[in-house]
Parts: structure tokens; C-alpha cells; sequence
């Protein structure tokens, strides 16, 4: 058999139902065979959309993104999206068409040394050497990109391997000496951890994004009941407890609430899980709750005290440590903890100034229209106003850029989100900067009826950006005004077959959202044109503690 | 401090570049790496000097676990045999000829190669000895030195890789 054929063959076989990709000259017999497959496959207009579409779909369905590329710049296009997903721990796996092995190492045409270049941001990566090896290094590759710490794997298949002939025999089992992930906790160390939380009088539960990956939300909630703690997030980590929970504290650090960072700093016990301390999320690490003890629950073993000290760090799967720490934990009141916080987030709410027409008004009315929806945020003001106004309700339900701040994320992660939800309605929360870095997708959008919204936070700046520059450089504007209000994202839309609305009064909010809400079936792009001066508060400035933060206005 | 460790890896094209862009891109210190074949086909064996505290050691072998293609990191710093080969060529004018071989026998070298004026000696030993004898053979005036960095194996009955 045609080795691409074995190939296609091999990925029905890991029941990959779709993949995003653009063809080429190196990975043409692959699409050859690809013809002849009920596999969905959507062409993408530029290879980033394919592998932010594909880790989109990862983050939504829990399932393996797959994206093809052809050699040389198509691979090389690929790269960004492949050190988003490894910087967020989202399992895809990317398959590179390479020029024929007697030309590699020659320059040939459209020839890159993508191995190489991924080496650094791939969990792992293969050259195909031998066409023996392919379909045995298609079960590896797909085995190491969705256990134990999920990330990207890419493959580069040499043109000659693909027009190979093959056998079709696919390994049942992996067998990797150097890879075998830990998913059973210490028990003695959950005891431990357990005994800790015990005696704690103001312990908290900070979550990262590994709790959605293990699926650990019910287990998650369960234990801050128990206990019982208040719940912060991280970024990755929002949608680990309904933030509709009279529990959960929102999301903390830089751009986290007042509230949530003073009870993250003044606990005496922070219960990690899934998360690994970002300086996003802990602000200077040597002010960093400095009474807490620190129980650090994660399944990767160098996670643990990497970025900050740890006193009982358990590695493992959190879903069955959490589940067998409940077990040793009684439910006790620590009242004047409680009303210590309740206290600080009467105190200290998020806010904004009402006047004008303010970004965080229209994420706030988008989760009063939408609380259902699947939320995707391109990277800066955008996505951290997101993060603060819209309230997640279940798992999976916010996907966005953490680790690598990848601008041009949000709507190719929304069009995969899409394709793994096709019921629900997903919205990507833009900035005019970021959504123009993947606007082509609109075309493949609109070709494969994928119907995602987007709503552009238009304030003609690299607003973030702006913000550092108002705040910490004198207000110095260097390079930042990108006058996107002269654009007409509503003449773009239209002009590639989507709707297109512009916006430019609150009052007309509602309306727009009815009018979305009524084409839940074609992608609407919105363009809300915002005042340009908001800033995304409160703020804990670079370098500082999570209690030196600069409150709301 | 400096930490010797030894890492079993595959045998496999690439494994090399693996460790080293993995020390680049952390930030590790490498003071010196040797790789060769082990007593099995598939294997290989790196000893890698590291230099760093504690947590740089943790962060070395946790990372270098992370590989795909890494079987088994061992810290060898401690009771273990260490040694390194070290190539001397140095001046060696008639007169001094006879000072440079008894400074050779008392360090258990050899002398591998001899031309009009020089000598090529060949040391193991472990690192303080090597750098003992390099010390002494400045004084006659040394061309060349080339080192293999060290190889280490714990001491007694334990295996490190098993």
C-alpha cells in the first residue's frame, strides 16, 4: 500500500475526524490520499489560522488537533501555533510535508529544517526517516501529545516516504523507554497535604489551566465545598469552578480582581493545581504570599518549585488526587476568614467608569446575551477584560492565549472551536491589532459556513501596549496608534461574504446582540467602536506584589 | 558548585542537540559533555559536567526527564569514579627531555608521540589530577591540550541506569 495512503489510514485509526491544513507541492501525495477519506479537512488561508484552529478544537472538544502543512514556509508558518500550544500544554499534532530525503540538507526548494526549529517548543518531534517507521511514529505522536502533560508533536514527512510502499500494520501499543507520565498521586503525600489543609485558617485553592486539561472541574468544586476555601484562577485556569460559585474569587494576578490577589496573598495555604506560577500570575515571586504554605499538585514533576518554593508538592493527575484527597477532609467554617474576604470584595469590586462608550460594558452585556457561549480572546486589553466581565460557567468555556500572548489567536482558535461545538455559539473577544493578524480566515469562515462571531474591541491602538506607555512611559505613544478607526471591519466582513455591523453607541448594544443572536448561522463580525482611553485596571504594575495593585477608576 | 551527571538516552539521530538546546535555551551552564555507546546497542551514555546550585541540578535532571528520548538521569557527583583523557604536547628541548618523562611515570602517563622538540603525553586521571600535571608541564612550555571532559561511573555494587 501507498505509504500516504497507510497514513490517512492510520489517522482514521486515532479517530481524528478533521484537520486544518494547506496543501503544497512536498505533502501532495498525503492530500492525495486524503481524497479518498471521510476525514474533514478544512483548508485554512494561512497555516497559522490551521494550527491555532487546530488547538482551538484541542482546548474545546479535549480531543487531538491535527493540522497539515507543506514543507519549507508552510511548515514555517505553522511555527508560531506550535509554541502557543506548547506554551499552554494543548495536545496537537502538526504533520510537515519535506522534500525527498536525497534532497535533504541541499537547499532545496521550499526546504526548512522544521525539525530543528521546533525542537524547542514541540514536547517532541520526528524526521521520518524510514518508511517502516511512519505509521509507528503516527501512534507515537499522537500517545505523546495527549498524556501526561499534553503539548505539540510535530512530524516531518519526507515526500519520498509519503509515495513509499508499505505495509499496513498498526502498533495496538506504544512503546517508549523514556516516556511514561505519572498520573497516581503519593499517598502519603495527599495525606499530607490533607493534614495541612486541616489545620489551615485561611486556605485557598488556586487553579490552572491542568485542571481543565484533566478534567477535574467536578472533583475541583468538591474540594473548595468540602474544605471549605475560596477558589482563584489563573488565566488557563478560568472555567475550573462556575465562576457563578459563591466560592470562586475570579482570576488573580496582574489583571485580577483586587479581591482575588489579597486573598491569594494573606492566605496561610495556597492549594495549587494545575498551574505553574507564571509571573502573570504571581507578580514579583519574592512578595509572593509570603505567610502561605504551598501544596502544589501537578503531572508535570518540573513544574514544582521551578518559579516558587513548595512545601508538599504531590505529582499526578489532578482529577485523582483531588478525588482522593476529599476522603481524609472534614468540612470546617474558618468565619473570620470568610468574612475577611467577603469583606475585601464588598470592598473592593470590579469596576469601571460608566460614561462614554466603555469595552468592559460590552463584554458585560455579551455574557448577559451569550452566558452560553464559547468565549475566545485574541492577546492585551481585549482579552483581560474578557477574563474580568465575562463570568465562565463550565468547563472548556474560555479559551485564550495564556503562556505565549499570541495576537491573531483568538478567531482561528474560534473557527476550531466551532468545528468541535458546532451547537454552541462561539465568540472571539478581538482587538482591532490582534484580529487583523488572521482577518483571512474570514474567507474560511465564510467557504465552510463556519458561522463564529467576532467582537473587535476597536480602539485604534495596540491598546495594552498604550496602557504600559501611559502609565509607565510618560505617555510616549511610540508606535502604538494603529488607526483602525478609519478601517471599516464592516465593509471587510461584507466584502468577504460575512455580515458586518459597526457600533458606535452603548445604546445600540442590545440591538446588535438580538440581531447576532438571530444569525446564530453566518459568521458577523461587530465592530464596536470603544473609547480609546480605557484601561484595563485594577493592575499590579511589572515587578511588583500582588497587593501593590493600581485600583479601578 | 559543579555537578556531574550521567543521562542514559536512545541511541537515535538528534539526541545530542536535544540536550544541548535544551541547556541553551534554560540557561544552563555546561562546563563539559561526553557522549559514547554503552554495554547495550540502543543506548547511549552522556556525562555532563553542570555548573549551578541545588536548584540548578533539580531543574537539569527534571528537564532533561521531560525528553522524550532520555532514559534514566543520575546524579554522579558524589561516590563515584570519575576519569578523563587529556592529551599534552609540549616542549620538550634534550635537556628537559628527562624531567618531563619521570614527571609522566610519577603521574602514570605516557608518551605517545615524540618529535625533535616535543613530546606528546598522554594522562587519565581525574580532573585535579589532570589539572595538576598541566600545571607542572607549563614550565617546559605547552602547544596544545586536548581534553575528552570527564566519564563517571558510581562506585560499588548500585547500577546508576538500572
Amino acid at each position: 500500500m501507498r505509504a500516504a495512503d497507510a497514513f490517512v489510514r492510520a489517522l482514521e485509526k486515532e479517530g481524528v475526524e478533521v484537520i486544518f491544513g494547506i496543501p503544497g507541492g512536498a505533502i501532495i501525495e498525503i492530500y492525495d490520499a486524503l481524497y479518498d477519506s471521510n476525514i474533514r479537512h478544512i483548508t485554512t488561508r494561512h497555516e497559522q489560522g490551521a494550527t491555532h484552529a487546530a488547538d482551538g478544537y484541542a482546548r474545546a472538544s479535549g480531543k487531538v488537533g491535527v493540522v497539515f502543512a507543506t514543507s519549507g514556509p508552510g511548515a514555517t508558518n505553522t511555527v508560531t501555533g506550535i509554541a502557543n500550544a506548547y506554551m499552554d500544554s494543548s495536545p496537537i499534532v502538526v504533520f510537515t510535508g519535506q522534500v525527498a530525503r536525497s534532497l535533504i540538507g541541499n537547499d532545496a526548494f521550499q526546504e526548512a529544517d522544521i525539525t530543528g526549529i521546533t525542537m524547542p517548543i514541540t514536547k517532541h518531534n520526528y524526521l521520518v526517516t524510514d518508511p517502516k517507521s511512519l505509521l509507528r511514529i503516527v501512534r507515537e505522536a499522537f500517545h505523546i501529545a495527549s498524556t501526561g502533560r499534553p503539548g505539540p508533536v510535530l512530524v516531518d514527512i519526507p515526500k519520498d516516504i509519503s509515495q513509499a510502499e508499505i505495509e499496513f500494520e498498526y502498533p495496538s501499543k506504544v512503546e517508549l523507554m523514556g516516556y511514561k507520565p505519572k498520573y497516581e498521586g503519593h499517598p502519603m503525600q495527599i495525606k499530607k497535604a490533607a493534614e495541612l489543609i486541616m489545620k489551615a485558617e485561611r486556605p485557598i485553592i488556586l487553579a490552572g489551566g491542568g485542571v481543565r486539561i484533566s478534567n477535574a472541574e467536578k472533583e475541583l468544586t468538591e474540594l473548595a465545598e468540602t474544605i471549605p476555601a475560596f477558589v482563584v484562577t489563573t488565566l488557563m485556569g478560568k472555567g475550573s469552578i462556575s465562576e457563578y460559585h459563591p466560592l470562586c474569587l475570579g482570576f488573580v494576578g496582574m489583571h485580577g480582581s483586587k479581591y482575588a490577589n489579597y486573598a491569594l496573598s494573606e492566605s496561610d495555604l495556597i492549594i495549587a493545581v494545575g498551574c505553574r506560577f507564571s509571573d502573570r500570575t504571581t507578580g514579583n515571586a519574592t512578595l509572593f504570599a509570603p505567610e502561605a504554605k504551598i501544596i502544589h499538585i501537578d503531572i508535570d514533576p518540573a513544574e514544582i518549585g521551578k518559579n516558587i518554593r513548595v512545601d508538599v508538592p504531590i505529582v499526578g493527575d489532578a482529577k485523582k488526587i483531588l478525588a482522593q484527597m476529599k476522603k481524609y477532609l472534614q468540612y470546617r467554617q474558618r468565619k473570620e476568614w470568610e468574612e475577611k474576604v467577603r469583606e475585601w470584595r464588598e470592598k473592593f469590586p470590579l469596576k469601571y467608569r460608566k460614561e462614554g462608550f466603555k469595552p468592559q460594558l460590552v463584554i458585560e452585556k455579551a455574557c448577559e446575551f451569550f452566558p452560553d457561549a464559547i468565549i475566545t480572546t485574541e492577546v492585551g486589553q481585549n482579552q483581560m477584560w474578557a477574563a474580568q466581565f465575562f463570568k465562565v460557567k463550565y468547563p472548556r468555556q474560555f479559551i485564550s492565549s495564556g503562556g505565549l500572548g499570541t495576537m491573531g489567536f483568538g478567531f482561528p482558535a474560534a473557527m476550531g472551536a466551532k468545528v468541535a461545538c458546532p451547537d454552541k455559539e462561539v465568540i472571539d473577544i478581538a482587538g482591532d491589532g490582534s484580529f487583523l493578524m488572521n482577518i483571512q480566515e474570514l474567507a474560511t469562515c465564510v467557504h465552510y459556513e463556519i458561522p463564529v462571531k467576532v467582537f473587535i474591541m476597536n480602539n485604534g491602538y495596540l491598546g495594552m501596549v498604550r496602557q504600559w506607555q501611559q502609565l509607565f512611559y510618560r505617555e510616549r505613544y511610540s508606535a502604538t496608534c494603529i488607526g483602525c478607526e478609519k478601517i471599516s471591519f464592516e465593509k471587510i466582513a461584507n466584502g468577504f461574504g460575512a455580515l458586518g455591523i459597526t457600533v458606535e453607541k452603548p445604546s445600540e448594544i442590545e440591538d446588535v446582540f438580538k440581531f447576532v443572536k438571530d444569525n446564530s448561522d453566518v459568521p458577523v463580525v461587530v465592530d464596536f467602536r470603544v473609547d480609546f482611553q480605557a484601561n484595563v485596571l485594577p493592575m499590579v504594575p511589572p515587578g511588583k506584589g500582588l497587593k501593590d495593585i493600581i485600583e479601578g477608576d | 558548585m559543579k555537578f556531574t551527571i550521567a543521562v542514559l538516552v536512545e541511541n537515535k539521530p538528534g539526541v545530542l542537540v536535544r540536550v544541548a538546546s535544551l541547556f541553551r535555551r534554560r540557561g544552563f551552564n555546561i562546563e563539559s559533555l561526553t557522549v559514547g555507546t554503552t554495554e547495550r546497542e540502543d543506548l547511549s551514555r552522556m556525562t555532563i559536567v553542570v555548573k549551578g546550585d541545588e536548584r540548578v541540578l533539580e531543574q537539569v535532571t527534571k528537564q532533561l526527564n521531560k525528553l522524550i528520548e532520555v532514559i534514566k538521569v543520575s546524579d554522579v557527583t558524589k561516590d563515584s569514579v570519575e576519569r578523563e583523557l587529556c592529551l599534552i604536547r609540549v616542549n620538550a628541548p634534550s635537556e628537559k627531555r628527562g624531567e618531563i618523562i619521570e614527571l609522566t611515570n610519577i603521574f602514570r602517563g605516557r608518551i605517545v608521540d615524540v618529535a625533535k622538540d616535543s613530546f606528546i603525553v598522554e594522562i587519565t586521571g581525574d580532573e585535579d589530577k589532570i589539572n595538576a600535571f598541566i600545571d607542572l608541564m607549563r614550565a617546559y612550555g605547552i602547544k596544545e591540550v586536548a581534553r575528552t571532559g570527564k566519564v563517571a561511573m558510581v562506585r560499588g555494587g548500585k547500577s546508576g541506569e538500572k
